[in-house]
């Protein structure tokens, strides 16, 4: 079973007299364990797309069933259930809360769980040590390096063991060195956890860590390749 | 949905992260409820000031005075005519159903003399009735008796002022004072009853026997003449009756004619005194919903300052939703920290406004009660305030777009 599969997706957005097809007829199938990029120049769609298997976007029409589950007709409360249960978000601007601790940050999606204090705090420590930031539970976003917050940001995204990780333009804000120490954190989740990836990126050295890279120009898939390896 | 605990905690720290804002947010709720709390002590002391004295003048009670004289055209006021009679009370007593016990009263100014002290009082000629229709209890010694009221004895009960003002520390049973040179022996002391409603020291007083008030003390041209009558009702709900009651009967014992004006007048002492405390439970009232404006005025502030934040946490609340806060998860982050700062608020407004209350009533002399009820109605109006005003804060957040939201600068 796919773990996404959209089909005849779109999303139409209507600007005075003109209507703007941010999404056309997109149909794209994902399986469990991949990592997939998703390229395009801006105004592609891409970032609809992604705000759409997110869950963060209703389409305008088509149908999008995410782990077999019909997603195109939900509300906004239920929506939000399953972004808790099967999506971590990891975005560029990291988007931690400022003046909440990195362990306090990783337990947010849990609080929206009634997972219980005591589990909570476990968890994230947890996540926080898979990811190597022992020792920084109690930091502040404001005095961690801009590696260390998105490393949070991805325990944040793990911490409820959610089989999708959305990533847009996870390391627009690092620099080179950072960006790949990230990308390479990708790939070990993506092989060793057999978590699905998928990632929103203009750069064609961040695609290339991935398996699967898709095109978009002006909302339509334009090519989509898999990567041998 | 997330749990009440964490939603505080949230809360909480939002509060902290900015308390200049916060404590002046909250300076509007303390103000108010700090202000109900004073105006409803001040409204509630007041108003059971004046029923103490209500008490103090006896309950149930009813004035029987003369009527006026009418002399070539000029009236005299109430009193200048002496119409009522020892029988008048006798009567009243008899024939009266709704009237429970009567005290004929002849009352004047006189100078009492002890030992190398003197001092000039009110000294009232009455029975051993008097003690009951006023309500008042004996400090020591005994009331008069009968045998008192038939043989004219030379006995007196002194009220506390007297007693002060003759005796100093000295206890004055048995002792004999001179009232216009005549000497009487003291039997018994009043308890204190305090100031009158009016203001006027009710323990300024001495009680003789009627009758050696008529024959000694104050001279009268008619025999059994006396000022006034007391007369207690048998209840409450007997009162308008009894005045009825009196009225006939006098009427009847004067003869008055169906066209001609009474020559007494019967007053209503507790329900002119009702009447007073109505007022001053009226003023309480006002006072209590204008210092209530001011704790609408401090939601207000709430609820500015709640709308402010929600503006500048939309970041915070698309992340939030993002990782799968629903609506009323959003909702309830915003309205606890809304109840929380209202909260907070009233609890230090309630403390100021007890410390409030007692300074008033011990610089301004007024008399302050606090009620566990203003207390409890000021948090709970505090938690509504909260609730309210927290509540349209809320719902503009629920409803945020997470994209947006998530994008916002």
């Amino acid at each position: 079973m796919n773990l996404i599969e959209t089909s005849k997706l779109q999303k139409i957005y209507v600007l005075g007299d003109s209507e703007v097809r941010a999404l056309d007829d997109v149909s794209v199938n994902i399986n469990p364990g991949e990592f997939v990029a998703v390229m395009g120049p801006s105004g592609s769609g891409k970032s609809t797309f992604m705000n759409v298997i997110g869950c963060l976007d209703e389409p305008t029409s088509g149908k999008y069933l995410l782990d077999g589950i019909d997603v195109s007709k939900m509300d906004r409360d239920e929506l939000a259930q399953i972004r808790n249960e099967k999506i971590g978000f990891v975005f560029q601007g990291f988007n931690l809360l400022s003046r909440t601790s990195a362990l306090e940050n990783v337990e947010v999606p849990l609080l929206y769980n009634n997972t219980p204090p005591k589990e909570r705090g476990d968890k994230a420590r947890q996540a926080l040590n898979a990811l190597g930031l022992e020792g920084r539970e109690h930091h502040h976003p404001n005095q961690l390096s801009g590696g260390q917050q998105q490393r949070v940001a991805i325990a944040r995204a793990l911490v409820n063991d959610a089989p999708l990780l959305l990533a847009d333009e996870p390391t627009g804000n690092l620099d080179t060195k950072t960006s790949v120490e990230i990308m390479e954190l990708f790939v070990r989740l993506n092989e060793e956890n057999k978590i699905t990836i998928v990632l929103v990126t203009h750069e064609t050295n961040i695609a290339a860590f991935s398996k699967r890279t898709i095109k978009f120009l002006d909302g339509k898939v334009i090519s989509d390749r898999r990567t041998a390896q | 949905m997330i749990s009440i605990p964490s939603t505080l905690k949230i809360s909480l720290r939002a509060l902290r992260v900015n308390k200049m804002r916060s404590a002046l947010t909250m300076l509007g709720i303390i103000i108010g409820v700090a202000a109900v709390i004073t105006m409803i002590a001040v409204g509630k002391g007041t108003s059971e000031k004046l029923s103490q004295q209500i008490s103090t003048v006896g309950s149930n009670m009813i004035i029987v005075l003369p009527g006026s004289t009418t002399a070539g055209g000029i009236r005299g006021g109430f009193g200048t005519q002496m119409t009522l009679t020892r029988a008048d009370a006798e009567a009243i007593e008899r024939e009266c159903s709704a009237v429970y016990v009567v005290a004929p009263v002849l009352n004047g100014v006189a100078q009492v003399v002890y030992s190398n002290q003197n001092w000039s009082t009110s000294v009232y000629g009455t029975t051993d009735a008097m003690l009951e229709v006023r309500d008042w209890p004996l400090f020591s010694g005994r009331n008069f008796n009968e045998q008192d009221i038939r043989n004219s004895t030379k006995v007196c009960l002194l009220g506390q002022t007297v007693v002060d003002k003759l005796f100093g520390g000295m206890d004055p049973l048995n002792q004999t004072v001179r009232i216009k040179k005549v000497p009487f022996s003291v039997i018994g002391v009043l308890d204190s009853k305090g100031q009158s409603v009016i203001g006027q020291d009710q323990d300024d007083v001495i009680f003789i026997p009627l009758t050696t008030a008529q024959k000694r003390i104050f001279g009268t041209t008619l025999p059994g003449m006396v000022r006034t009558i007391a007369v207690k009702a048998r209840s409450a709900d007997d009162l308008t009756r009894a005045e009825e009651q009196i009225t006939q009967l006098l009427r009847q014992r004067h003869r008055i004619g169906p066209n001609q004006e009474d020559d007494f007048s019967v007053r209503n002492l507790t329900q002119m005194l009702d009447l007073a405390q109505q007022a001053s439970k009226a003023m309480a009232l006002l006072l209590a919903a204008i210092a209530s404006i001011s704790l609408l005025v401090g939601g207000i502030g709430i609820m500015n300052i709640m709308l402010v934040s929600v503006t500048e946490r939309t970041r915070e609340i698309g992340i939030r939703m993002a990782v799968g806060a629903k609506t009323w998860d959003i909702r309830l982050q915003f309205i606890i920290e809304a109840i929380t700062l209202s909260l907070i608020g009233g609890i230090i407004g309630i403390i100021l406004g007890i410390i409030a209350s007692k300074l008033l009533s011990s610089f301004a002399n007024l008399t302050t009660v606090i009620s566990p009820f203003a207390v409890i109605l000021s948090v709970g109006f505090s938690a509504l305030v909260g609730i309210f005003f927290g509540f349209y804060p809320a719902y503009k957040a629920s409803l945020l777009n997470p994209i947006d939201a998530l994008r916002y600068e």
